[in-house]
């Protein structure tokens, strides 16, 4: 932690504050600020910024960088991703940087990871804070040297000048740099892209030989000394209550020593509680549990299921819903038109499932906490630590550690609350760790929708309508302030922005009812909206007697920039031509057109979501009820690439995950809980199942934009469709309106 | 009760519950975190170790059952990364968030002592037992020839 300093700190604008000053010894250290996204859940439960720094870099005396960041990394490669940016500004050699975790400071803001924004929100303070130092660095040896700064230059770590070449390293300027006046971030002069040596360069991962000898700690693997482990028995329906339990069978478990009773409550619980079970090792808490004897108040949730959930969509969708965007008059031009297609597509819950499940380990003591949280929220950890310790939050200590999988599970903060409930009581470290069981009943899940499409083509195949209306167990009536007086708007995500032009456009939602906890699943609402709108487009295209591709074309139509619908004025808009080009490149490089044998096809989708624009052409082979997904053919314009390689890594990573929720099983809800518990009724695509994945990204000089979620939205419509394309000889072809598909549906 | 087994080429004693799944007894008796947790069904196999040579399932696997035998875990491969397999994983930039390339590799090494250059057809199956949720298959794959010393099939 680069504290304490003696610095001279000055206020150049709102964003940027930096800080100079002697560190352990004579180092450089520069504090600046990073973004989180605007709509950052955590930050609601969270006090006002005190300090707005997040971030330093740090340059010792022996020409060591370090950037220091309150980031998460998940196994999407920022780690790799952020300090390439840094290298690129500073000039440095890329050995020349590391990159360390910041630990929790209540005084930073803003720690938090997720939104596919980490490369997006960094790229512009990165770049300045890295031009700062170099800045600086110049100067100090401009000075030693009494020659002009601009007869200097910045180059691999060295500050250059002259003929012949003379040199300070960086480490030689840092004392003389800290002593010099920091430039205003606004103006001090950024690379000319055409210099970069770094940024869009193929750059390995940093953590990739941790990761490849199992060194790599996770949170899972955090072994403080007198560390206890605990499981915890919870009611398996929403929100049910302990009535009453046993603890002698537990307890006469070898190990286990001791059994108690956790509440939690809260906007952030997945539950109410339970009884925790404390043992010496997890093996004997997990069979300590089994013993355990536990009668539950199960509550008003008891009689919910799948299908109640699926009769109130249906109900919903037979009535007017809210009016969330109108435009025209939608309602009149379908009953005018003759050319009409409807469609009602359904998705289930989906759970994130990482494959490190959740785990959290706390140690509280009367002066302090510790805690080792492999988390994307680390600043919600530490607040709710605080609460259960009854400490200020500046007495927690959390280490962000590396995470197995986040998906956006990691947002959440409820098994952090049942963890800091566990250590509170015995006042000894321990890890409180979850089953795969677990971690599945107790998720916090992809909403569960219903969507009635209705559209109208005139005689020329132009579109004459476009309806959407939506009903879902709303993220929103869950999170927003409003909770279930939310009008549904953010189900939508940019599936209400329509980029296909339609006189007449009307939108609804309606909230259906349930007690399952939900939130951010891998690209959140645009896994729901991204299926619907490319597969309504591509029925609308058949009705039309038009190529899918070619049906998406002339409706984009001349190139439009659209308004993010709903979203704050300085959102970028949606640029048609930029989905065009993703389009086409895709159907480029699939063979679009291209014949097929009976029994196979090709299907395409586009999608922009997280202000990046992504396609995909899926060739699947349908003989009977088998389906196999051939190859999938990706691309990506998500602005300037920063490390390609780390952007193919995710587009491969977001179709696998797309593909399982597409192939594999659905969340479904029996008596008010989870049905499926493991991998063998919720599973995985697997290696053999696995499609070749073609990754083509598009060269941009845009600013770089999200690239963990946006292929995930493409996956399911691409095999969807090509599954339409496939079965075109036979007698009735078959269009898929739920996920997953499932055999009978390709019948 | 005491058991004896040899441990990436050591012996080693531990005084557990015989019931006790290897797995926990890396990771919680003896601190040996590189050997993961994914299921606790052998569904997954992060928790993969080569017990004499084959691929096994440790969350599954009763420590009681091992008894004078020769346990591998991702500890064992190399001190330093500088295993063959470790030395393709990074080339190829396999892991992602890496949780379950401790049992990949551990399978991997397996399939590679048995098939020295495997197809694509038996890597699949060798591989199929271990899930990855970050979905890179096809790096793995790429990886298991690398390691094999053959060229990539054609996908």
């Amino acid at each position: 932690m680069p504290t304490p300093l003696s610095p001279e700190t000055q206020t150049l604008d709102r964003r940027a504050f930096l800080k100079t000053g002697a560190a352990g010894g004579a180092a450089l250290l520069i504090g600046f600020h990073i973004p989180a996204r605007a709509s950052d859940p955590a930050q609601e439960q969270e006090k006002p910024p005190i300090n707005p720094l997040n971030a330093w870099v740090k340059i010792a005396p022996d020409n060591h960088v370090t950037l220091i960041l309150a980031k998460s990394e998940m196994g999407q490669g920022i780690m790799t991703a952020l300090p390439m940016i840094l290298a690129e500004e500073l000039c440095l050699d890329w050995k020349q940087v590391t990159i360390e975790q910041a630990p929790t400071n209540p005084k930073i803001y803003d720690h938090g990871t997720g939104g596919s924004g980490s490369v997006g929100g960094s790229w512009l303070p990165l770049r300045q804070a890295g031009a700062a130092a170099r800045e600086m660095l110049i100067a100090a040896a401009a000075k030693k040297w009494e020659v002009g700064t601009d007869t200097c230059k910045a180059q691999n770590g060295y500050v250059v000048h002259g003929h012949p070449e003379r040199s300070y390293s960086y480490g030689q300027l840092v004392a003389d740099a800290a002593l010099l006046p920091i430039p205003n971030f606004k103006e001090v002069p950024l690379k000319n892209s055409r210099d970069f040596t770094i940024v869009g360069q193929g750059t390995h991962r940093v953590d990739g030989a941790a990761k490849a000898t199992g060194t790599a700690m996770y949170g899972i693997d955090a072994r403080p000394a007198g560390l206890q482990y605990a499981v915890i028995a919870r009611c398996p329906v929403f929100y049910g209550k302990v009535a009453s339990f046993d603890a002698t069978k537990a307890k006469a478990v070898p190990g286990v020593r001791d059994v108690f009773q956790i509440e939690t409550s809260g906007r952030g619980a997945s539950t109410t509680g339970g009884v925790a079970v404390v043992a010496d090792n997890s093996w004997a808490a997990i069979q300590g549990r089994k013993a355990l004897e536990v009668k539950w108040e199960e509550g008003a949730a008891a009689s919910e299921s799948s299908e109640e959930l699926r009769k109130q969509f249906v109900a919903n969708a037979a009535k007017p819903g809210g009016v969330i965007r109108n435009e025209g008059d939608a309602d009149a031009a379908l009953a005018a038109a003759s050319n009409k297609v409807e469609a009602v597509y359904e998705l289930p819950f989906a759970a994130h499932v990482c494959m490190e499940p959740m785990n959290c380990t706390v140690h509280i003591q009367s002066d302090g906490a510790e805690a080792w949280v492999p988390t994307q929220a680390p600043q919600w950890a530490q607040a709710v630590i605080a609460e259960a310790a009854k400490l200020p939050p500046e007495k927690v200590i959390v280490h962000t550690t590396q995470m197995g999988g986040g998906f956006g599970r990691r947002y959440q903060a409820d098994f952090v609350m049942e963890a800091a409930q566990v250590a509170k009581k015995t006042g000894k470290p321990v890890m409180v760790v979850w089953t795969r069981e677990d971690d599945m009943h107790h998720d916090f899940y992809r909403p569960a929708s219903y969507h009635k499409c209705q559209g109208a083509l005139d005689d020329a195949g132009n579109l004459a309508a476009w309806k959407h209306f939506q009903t879902s167990t709303s993220i929103a009536a869950k999170w927003s302030p409003k909770g279930e007086e939310d009008n549904g708007q953010g189900e939508f995500g940019t599936g209400a922005t329509v980029p296909y032009k339609s006189p007449n456009l009307r939108i609804e939602y309606t909230l259906a009812h349930s007690s399952a906890p939900r939130a951010w699943w891998r690209s959140v609402e645009h896994s729901s909206s991204g299926f619907v709108v490319e597969s309504f487009v591509d029925e609308l295209a058949a009705a039309a007697g038009h190529d899918p591709l070619e049906f998406r074309l002339k409706l984009l139509g001349e190139p439009r920039k659209l308004p993010q619908f709903g979203q704050d004025p300085d959102a970028p808009p949606l640029d048609t031509a930029r989905l065009e080009a993703v389009l086409k490149l895709a159907a480029e490089k699939a063979g679009w057109g291209k014949p097929l044998p009976d029994g196979e096809g090709r299907g395409i989708a586009g999608f922009f979501s997280f202000d990046t624009y992504t396609a995909a052409v899926a060739e699947v082979s349908v003989r009977a009820r088998e389906l196999k997904v051939k190859r999938l053919v990706c691309t990506v314009d998500c602005g300037r690439v920063v490390n390609p390689n780390g952007v193919r890594a995710q587009v491969e990573s977001a179709a696998i995950y797309a593909l399982t929720a597409t192939l594999k099983d659905a969340i479904t809800v029996e008596h008010g809980r989870i049905v499926q518990s493991n991998f063998n009724d919720y599973q995985m695509v697997r290696m053999k199942e696995a499609p070749p994945i073609e990754v083509h990204l598009v060269a941009s000089e845009e600013k770089p934009t999200g690239i963990g979620e946006p292929t995930v939205p493409v996956i399911a419509p691409a095999v969807c469709n090509a599954i339409f394309n496939a079965t075109r000889t036979r007698k009735q072809d078959v269009r898929i309106r739920r996920l997953p598909i499932r055999a009978e549906d390709l019948a | 009760m005491a058991i004896t087994f040899t441990l990436n080429g050591k012996a080693q004693t531990v005084d557990v519950s015989p019931d006790m799944p290897l797995l926990w007894v890396l990771r919680d008796t003896l601190n040996m975190t590189g050997t993961k947790f994914g299921c606790g069904m052998a569904l997954c196999g992060a928790c993969t170790v080569h017990i004499n040579g084959e691929a096994t399932r440790s969350c599954i696997t009763p420590i009681s059952s091992i008894s004078g035998k020769k346990i591998t875990t991702i500890e064992g491969l190399s001190a330093d990364g500088s295993h063959p397999v470790q030395v393709a994983w990074i080339a190829e930039d396999v892991p992602q968030c890496g949780y379950c390339q401790s049992g990949q590799i551990m399978s991997a090494v397996a399939l590679l002592s048995k098939k020295p250059k495997p197809t694509d057809a038996e890597i699949d199956d060798a591989m199929s037992g271990n899930i990855c949720r970050c979905g890179t298959y096809q790096r793995i794959r790429k990886a298991i020839h690398r390691a094999a010393g053959s060229p990539a099939e054609k996908a």
